[in-house]
């Protein structure tokens, strides 16, 4: 029983980051496309601990956290990239 | 007594001091030190004289390369002996007088060098008894020449003439070599006394025609036969003393030489036969008919040495015969052509080096040698005049010189051949002796030309850069002591015919003796017979035709330039040239993306071909997983976003993509249990994105390439192919397990290396090797980031960083 509900579990998040791709791809701005892959980041966290579930293992926890971090750190460079057209900044006079 | 072999390396060692020498200032002229060698070589050969005429005969053996049977080993013999006088002989007198004929402004050290260079290399040619030691120095023949003519650089001719004579004897030589490899991998010996010896069990052998072939072309090249004559005329824009020493008394008797030592080998073969004696007669006639014309005395001469090198050929070829006919009675008038070879070809030396000579004091005396400003010196330059008069009576034939008797001797063998019924002679046969009739005619008119158009005639002292006036004793010695060698020769032939020729017979016909009676007699009188009639018929027609030669004269028009060997050569090299830049600029483009093209196509002929024609593409799926539905999603979500990036309008849509497609395939490592894996992929993914945006900044505009159809449709079937390839090849190798993996090992991770996470004990434990290096290559890798950022910036880069 708890099999099925995980399976299903599962390929709903693949249909939701399907749904998420179809966004990026068509996205017609980029921060709909920038938002699009945060939330391909958020399902793939959910994804893992699922599939840790699953496969009765705790070697994917870490996975969930690096991913945590990762998609924050990838949208924040987006956004400064949008914002600034840069992502690392010089300041010369310091 | 010094050894051959030590013999031979004394020019070399002497050559090695030149340079040292040519920093001081030397109270007399560099020649002379130089000339002390070959005289001192000359009488260590010439002591050898008595014992080889005897029948000894001489071996040394210097162990070179053992392994593979290359000794350095000299053969003393009849027939080497005559080379070895005439090399060394005619060097001490070509360098007596090129001490006088060269001024101390040119940088004799480097002539020298180059002389004494050659010199080394002609002996080891004709001493040499190992077939690839003989190469090595037929090679070094071949460059020492390539720098003499060239000796003069700075003149366009003399580099085009030394380009021409390298690149037609050094192809000479590679075939030659190659039918010293086919002579070798027959016989399993390098030695040519031993391949003697052994070769009638080899006559069936496949690769021997072909080896008599490639070592003839070698001959032919080197000794200027037709058709590859053309280099000889060419070079003789090197200095006079360099064409009288190479290009006419040794060097391009190498060929003779090799054909000679070669003729017990394959002298049987009907092949053999019509190859030298034709194509020796070929070049008789063709290189005397095309002398007539000249206008240029060295180049006159240099066709007279074309044509007589082919009557010595010819002569050799008829040699041959008495192969095939064997030891018996028969065969006598057959090694009487060699014989005439032999002695012909010490005569040819003798007064060829003297004209050259005489030509050179012409020329250094007056500054032209063309024919149509010279004339009248017969008062002003006597002894000149005797000498020339002496040596080209004797090479057209006359007597009383010693022309006349090889000569002789050559319509002797010509006629004695056309009664043979052997080699389908009855009927090509008679051409002999009617060519070599009209050869020796030729030979005739330019040997009139030479001497009467340049010394006799009206005195054009306008044309002439300096006043005539005979030349300095120095350079008379030698030519004076070369014309009374001619005419010594035909008072006392058998001196020559006894003590150097017979030994050197002995050397080419080493099966006749001792039953057989190589030695033949030489008498300037023999009768009235069919030979001095031709004599006197060539007299009679060469006057006539040198009378009427203005008349005649458009015969030659019928042979332009444009159809020559010459034409042929220069058409060859240029078209070589521009075919071959043609060809490599059709397929070297420029683009990246056409050599892409060539590198998949080759990886899907060549790995598409091997897989296809060894039968490897067979599927098993039965050992297969299963496929769940979330794995189905993942991959589609990956398949669309992988398509989707060649679609992408702009590049932050790819990058994005891109991303995806690197976060799914984390997600399939956690799927298949990889959680390290997962891990660093995700990271890395980041960072590569990350990276994609920094260099974002700095790229222009994404703009569609501009591309054909054609340049379309062929990338889609190339991606198309290889992305099958490798789906097919995958699947290929994974339906057949071939042996046990050996992870069961690695299980065993806690007992052995005491780590419970099997992927980090292999990459730190099992094969730490690995991790180091490429810990290293990302060092490399973060290093040449930081150069390349930090070192050579160009400017703009620098106007943009400002901003």
């Amino acid at each position: 029983m708890i099999k099925i509900m995980l399976l299903t579990a599962l390929s709903l998040f693949g249909v939701a980051i399907a749904i998420a791709l179809y966004r990026i791809i068509k996205g017609p701005s980029i921060p709909d496309r920038v938002i699009a892959l945060d939330m391909i980041g958020v399902n793939l966290i959910a994804v893992i601990a699922v599939i840790s579930i699953a496969l009765k293992t705790k070697a994917f926890l870490e996975v969930i956290l690096v991913i945590g971090i990762l998609s924050f750190i990838s949208t924040i460079a987006f956004s400064k990239f949008i914002e600034r057209g840069v992502i690392i900044e010089r300041k010369r006079n310091e | 007594m010094l050894s051959i072999n030590i013999t031979m390396i004394i020019p070399l060692l002497v050559a090695a001091c030149l340079p040292f020498l040519s920093k001081k200032k030397l109270p007399f002229h560099i020649g002379w030190f130089v000339l002390a060698v070959p005289i001192v070589l000359f009488v260590i050969i010439s002591s050898y004289i008595p014992s080889i005429a005897s029948g000894s005969t001489y071996l040394h053996t210097i162990e070179w390369i053992p392994a593979y049977g290359i000794h350095f080993t000299t053969y003393l013999d009849g027939l080497s002996l005559i080379f070895g006088l005439l090399i060394t002989g005619i060097g001490s007198l070509v360098i007596l007088y090129s001490i006088y004929y060269l001024s101390s402004k040119e940088s004799l050290h480097s002539f020298y060098l180059y002389l004494l260079l050659f010199m080394t290399a002609m002996l080891g040619v004709v001493f040499s008894e190992n077939l690839f030691v003989l190469y090595v120095f037929w090679e070094l023949t071949s460059i020492s020449s390539f720098l003499l003519i060239a000796f003069w650089y700075y003149r366009k001719g003399s580099r085009n003439g030394a380009q021409k004579a390298l690149l037609i004897t050094v192809s000479g030589g590679f075939s030659m070599l190659t039918g010293f490899i086919m002579l070798y991998s027959m016989t399993a010996s390098t030695s040519i006394r031993d391949i003697i010896a052994s070769i009638d069990q080899y006559v069936d052998h496949p690769l021997f025609v072909p080896a008599l072939v490639l070592i003839l072309i070698g001959a032919f090249t080197k000794s200027a036969q037709f058709p590859f004559h053309i280099w000889l005329p060419d070079a003789m824009e090197a200095p006079t003393p360099v064409s009288a020493y190479l290009h006419s008394a040794t060097m391009v008797k190498a060929g003779l030489y090799l054909v000679a030592r070669f003729t017990p080998i394959f002298g049987g073969e009907d092949l053999w036969f019509w190859l030298v004696s034709g194509v020796g007669l070929i070049t008789m006639f063709w290189g005397s008919f095309r002398a007539i014309r000249q206008t240029d005395l060295k180049a006159l001469l240099a066709f007279s040495t074309v044509s007589q090198l082919g009557l010595i050929m010819s002569l050799l070829g008829l040699g041959s015969i008495a192969y095939h006919l064997g030891v018996n009675e028969n065969s006598v008038p057959f090694t009487l052509a060699t014989f005439a070879a032999l002695f012909h070809l010490m005569n040819h030396s003798t007064f060829k080096g003297a004209l050259f000579m005489i030509v050179g004091i012409v020329d250094h005396e007056l500054g032209t040698r063309d024919i149509r400003r010279l004339g009248g010196l017969i008062s002003l330059m006597p002894i000149t005049f005797t000498v020339a008069l002496i040596g080209s009576f004797s090479m057209a034939g006359l007597p009383p010189f010693n022309g006349f008797l090889s000569k002789e001797m050559f319509f002797t063998a010509v006629l004695n051949i056309h009664q043979l019924d052997l080699f389908s002679l009855h009927t090509w046969g008679v051409l002999f002796p009617i060519i070599a009739w009209i050869g020796s005619t030729l030979t005739f008119v330019y040997c009139m030309i030479f001497v009467f158009r340049t010394f006799t005639g009206p005195y054009q002292a306008e044309k002439l850069e300096h006043e005539a006036h005979e030349a300095p004793i120095g350079m008379l010695i030698s030519p004076v002591l070369l014309a009374m060698l001619v005419i010594s020769i035909f008072f006392f032939p058998n001196l020559l015919g006894d003590y150097l020729i017979t030994p050197a017979m002995q050397s080419i016909f080493p099966t006749f003796t001792p039953s057989f009676d190589l030695r033949q007699p030489i008498s300037p009188w023999h009768g009235w017979n069919m030979e001095i009639w031709m004599t006197i018929g060539v007299i009679i027609l060469g006057t006539l035709l040198y009378r009427s030669f203005r008349r005649w004269k458009g015969v030659y028009s019928l042979f332009s330039e444009r159809w020559g060997f010459n034409a042929l050569y220069e058409n060859l090299l240029e078209q070589l040239e521009t075919r071959s830049s043609s060809l490599t600029k059709f397929y070297m483009t420029g683009y990246l993306r056409d050599y892409l093209v060539y590198i998949f196509l080759f990886l899907i002929i060549v790995t598409g071909g091997i897989f296809f024609f060894t039968d490897a593409f067979s599927f098993d799926p039965s050992g297969d997983a299963p496929i769940r539905a979330y794995e189905w999603i993942i991959v589609i979500v990956m398949v669309i976003a992988g398509i989707s990036i060649l679609f992408a309008k702009s590049r932050v849509t790819a990058i994005l993509l891109n991303s995806v497609l690197g976060y799914m395939i984390a997600v399939l490592f956690v799927l298949f249990r990889a959680p390290d894996l997962a891990l660093t992929q995700l990271v890395v993914e980041t960072i590569s994105t990350v990276l994609f945006l920094l260099c974002y900044y700095f790229l222009p505009e994404w703009k569609k390439e501009k591309t054909t159809n054609r340049t379309k449709i062929t990338n889609i079937l190339i991606s198309i192919s290889v992305g099958s390839l490798f789906i097919l090849v995958a699947l290929a190798v994974n339906s057949g397990t071939l042996f046990e993996t050996i992870s069961k090992y690695f299980e065993n991770a806690y007992e052995l290396a005491g780590g419970k996470n099997i992927v980090n004990v292999i990459l730190g434990d099992f094969r730490a090797f690995d991790t180091m290096l490429e810990v290293v290559v990302l060092f490399i890798a973060g290093i040449g980031v930081y150069s390349l950022i930090q070192r050579k910036v160009p400017k703009e880069e620098e106007k943009l960083e400002d901003q």
